[in-house]
């Protein structure tokens, strides 16, 4: 059976809330509504989840479904991320991810999810942003075929690059690519653990559209949607797997 | 290569790819730049299958990537063998319980972390960055898995530069490289 990837809304293992399945629409456009005939089974699921899948397939920019179905790996994989208070400063719920990676099933659902999604979709660059984005995004790129173009703190990147800066909660920093690893034309996701605000992953997207490079999604793992940093992505798309309230 | 065989053909495909930078960070070094080879598809799939046809059946548990070049390569290797990827890290970027290990840099030292927990004494290791150079930060690497009772099995990496004689700070552990650069 083939199953639909849908980005969705899952309280985090330890808010008190319960944990509601719902569709979180990352989208800028109204998505398609996918809808069966009036045929109830015990299949409806299945047959719901392969006619969506066949019309989100049969338009490579199409939304997901609306209808919450979601992936069954999606709650493994949220349970496996730690909440750590107070890190890296007090009021601040760190999102930690290494627990995920000690779960050999949770990190391969987890690859195989963002792979499921981008494999068709013609893409030759995945931009994973330094550090926890060199973790998820070269399994990646090597199970689509696309390069891996590693998006650096400032001095790492040796020969020519370019940078952007972008602006912290006090101060500024720097994101650094190498000239000449991309070309114009190409199609690119861009990868990071986490979004919060969403100034480093915009900084990303401002460093590939300066050299002609098409961002056809940012992806991350969790999103903390609170702090609103899909807002600062423009024109590009978000996908997360686990949206963390 | 560690032992006298046969080179296998993508070998020098990889090697190939590999761009050295003259005088990076600092007048003097041939920095090894992989950031080519990772722009290659096929190059870099063959660099994570050779690792992978080497480790596969060897009972890894473990595979500890050192942050942040180490994280490239130990990641899709862990998955491939159905390991645990354990990032160690500069200071200060893991939360909650770490415990850490110095080594020594050419002017002053510079600190390696792990999560106490992720690792125990059950556990077999793989230790992988993209370069040996003196060893410094690779034997930092074995002391904290063996410190909670792993055992490391082999260090992994893409290329070593022999004649700063890392091999030697690995205490007798083996050494497992692709590409050697004189």
């Amino acid at each position: 059976m083939q199953t639909i990837i849908s980005p969705l809304l899952v309280s985090h293992r330890l808010s008190l809330a319960p944990s509601v399945p719902r569709l979180l629409n990352n989208h800028h456009r109204a998505p398609p509504s996918i809808r069966l005939s009036s045929h109830r089974s015990t299949n409806s699921l299945r047959l719901f989840s392969s006619a969506a899948a066949a019309a989100a397939s049969a338009s490579r920019d199409s939304e997901m479904a609306t209808e919450d179905v979601q992936d069954p790996r999606i709650a493994k994989i949220a349970s496996s991320i730690r909440v750590i208070p107070d890190f890296p400063k007090p009021g601040i719920m760190f999102q930690d991810i290494t627990t995920l990676l000690l779960d050999t099933e949770a990190f391969k659902d987890t690859i195989a999810l963002f792979v499921e999604r981008y494999k068709d979709k013609d893409i030759s660059v995945v931009a994973g942003v330094e550090a926890r984005g060199f973790i998820f995004g070269p399994p990646i790129a090597l199970a689509i075929g696309a390069k891996f173009v590693p998006m650096r703190k400032p001095k790492k990147l040796p020969g020519k690059v370019i940078s952007e800066e972008y602006s912290l909660e006090y101060g500024t920093d720097k994101i650094e690519m190498h000239v000449g690893a991309v070309e114009p034309g190409e199609r690119a996701i861009i990868i990071d653990d986490l979004i919060a605000t969403g100034g480093t992953l915009a900084a990303a997207i401002r460093l590939l559209e300066r050299v002609g490079v098409k961002i056809v999604e940012c992806a991350c793992v969790i999103e903390l949607p609170e702090l609103k940093g899909k807002d600062k992505l423009g024109e590009t798309p978000l996908f997360v797997l686990v949206s963390s309230a | 290569m560690s032992e006298n065989e046969v080179k296998d053909p993508r070998i020098d495909g990889i090697k190939t790819k590999i761009r050295v930078v003259p005088d990076f960070p600092k007048k003097g070094i041939m920095f090894q730049d992989i950031t080519t080879l990772l722009l290659d598809p096929k190059a870099f799939k063959d660099t994570i299958d050779l690792f992978v046809e080497r480790y596969r059946h060897m009972n890894i548990s473990v595979v500890a990537g050192i942050e942040a070049r180490g994280f490239i390569f130990g990641a899709p290797i862990a998955l491939a063998i159905g390991a645990k990827f354990v990032p160690l890290r500069k200071p200060k970027k893991l939360p909650g319980e770490i415990i850490f290990e110095e080594y020594e840099l050419e002017y002053g030292s510079d600190r390696l972390e792990m999560h106490v927990e992720a690792v125990d004494s059950g556990d077999r290791a793989l230790v992988v960055d993209d370069l040996i150079a003196t060893g410094g930060t690779l034997c930092a690497a074995m002391n904290l898995l063996r410190r909670v009772g792993a055992e490391v099995v082999e260090c992994a990496c893409v290329i070593e530069l022999p004649e700063l004689n890392g091999r030697e700070r690995l205490e007798g552990k083996p050494l497992y490289v692709l590409v050697e650069y004189r």
